[in-house]
This record gives structure tokens, C-alpha cells and sequence, in this order.
């Protein structure tokens, strides 16, 4: 299990086969990768910062993967976050698990994107041609996570 | 003594990061009244959505607090 929150960009393909790399009793890799937007809410976006917790960050998106595992028969979890100012285009996040059959990295990569999206402490602040503007919780982000509640 | 850290949103509304609050207070709820009786820029974290963590674990208002604990409020997370 890996946890990552960095500054530094990463390539989400190199990170896809290395998960794979790792054991060959994988029989599926999934993964999820997320992306800067130019565009959000009517309005062209420039880039982005973002803001996060410094401990807590770590400490949540640990109990998450946790969880997943405890769920789901996992072989591998990684979690990558940036934070700091990104571009459009740059990937945000990725989430990769891998098991020894498809349906449980399917739903354990789901579960932990659902979760990290409305537990983790990050906050996105966008660039517009009207200025800075931090961007708003979703309720459809609060729906998705509460289908996966005990 | 409660260490209190604010982030994002309510940190750029309060002009400040954290601080220690002095005062006895039975649960996250009663620090943030004592919070909001400053009035002005601090009815911030009257928002219905504002989100909270004790000793860096997320947690609802009714949390018992006690002395020593690092507390945060933000707003609704975005990360992803």
C-alpha cells in the first residue's frame, strides 16, 4: 500500500504498469486518473491550487486505503495527490488496486475515489479571467459516497 | 488550551491560520460559539456545510473536546 501527496507531477501510465510489476498473482490492474479542467462551472480555468492538510492529509487518505482493503480481497493500493499549483491537462489524482480477479479493484478503486473526494482534506482554488475562486463541495459527491455506508 | 487551525476559504475570510484558544468548552459546538460571539468575519463558520476534525480526524460538532486537542473547521473538501 502506497500513499503519496506531492508537488511534483507524475506519470500515471509508469505508475499503472508498476502496480502490475509488483506481483505477478494480478490478474486485474484498475485505476482511476484525475484531471485539471480548462473549463468549470461557465468559466475558462487557468489553473489551479491546491490546499491540504498537512498530517491529516496522510492520516486520511491511510484509513481510506484501509478501509478499501478490508473490504475488498486487494493485492495493491496506490493513492497519488498533488498539491500546490497545477496546470490544465496536469493529472491531479490517481488511485490504482489491484486483485487477483477484475470485481473487487473495480469497486474498491470506486469506494476510495468517492471517499477521498469527501473526506480528505484538499481544497481546489481555480485561476479565472475574473480572478481566483475556490471551488464548491458537490452534492452529487456526498450521494456517491453514501452508497458505499455498512 | 485548544490549538485551532483554519484552512482554505475560512482561513482566507478569518486572515488567519490558527491560534490557541483559551477557555473550557464540552464539545467542538461550544468552541465554535465562543468562535462566532466574535462576530464579523468569524460568522463564517456558521455555514451549514462547514466540516470539522479533533486531533486530525474528521468528527461532528457534538465531539467532546479536551484540553491539549488540535482542532480544525474548513469548508466542504475538493480534492480529487
Amino acid at each position: 500500500m502506497a500513499i503519496r501527496v506531492q508537488s511534483q507531477p507524475f506519470d500515471p501510465g509508469l505508475e499503472l504498469n508498476a502496480l502490475h510489476a509488483a506481483n505477478l498473482g494480478i490478474g486485474a490492474v484498475v485505476s482511476f486518473v484525475g484531471y485539471v479542467r480548462d473549463f468549470n462551472e461557465g468559466r475558462e480555468v487557468g489553473g489551479m491550487f491546491l490546499e491540504h492538510f498537512p498530517g491529516m492529509t496522510e492520516k486520511s487518505l491511510g484509513k481510506i486505503a484501509e478501509e478499501a482493503a478490508r473490504r475488498w480481497p486487494l493485492l495493491n493500493i496506490e493513492i497519488i495527490h498533488r498539491i500546490g499549483r497545477l496546470e490544465p491537462g496536469e493529472p491531479i489524482v490517481f488511485v490504482g488496486t489491484s486483485s487477483a480477479h477484475r470485481q473487487g479493484a473495480f469497486d474498491a478503486c470506486n469506494f476510495i475515489m468517492d471517499y477521498l473526494k469527501t473526506r480528505a482534506p484538499f481544497w481546489k482554488k481555480e485561476d479565472t479571467a475574473a480572478g481566483p475562486r475556490w471551488v464548491e463541495g458537490r452534492c452529487s459527491d456526498q450521494a456517491a459516497a453514501e452508497r458505499w455506508k455498512p | 488550551m485548544i490549538r485551532v487551525q483554519y484552512f482554505a476559504r475560512y482561513r482566507e475570510a478569518l486572515g488567519l491560520d490558527g491560534e490557541q484558544v483559551s477557555g473550557e468548552f464540552g464539545n467542538l459546538e461550544q468552541l465554535r460559539q465562543h468562535l462566532l460571539s466574535r462576530g464579523g468575519v468569524w460568522q463564517v463558520l456558521a455555514e451549514q456545510n462547514l466540516m470539522c476534525a479533533r486531533n486530525q480526524e474528521l468528527c461532528s460538532l457534538d465531539e467532546p473536546l479536551q484540553a491539549g486537542d488540535e482542532v480544525a473547521f474548513f469548508p466542504t473538501v475538493t480534492g480529487g
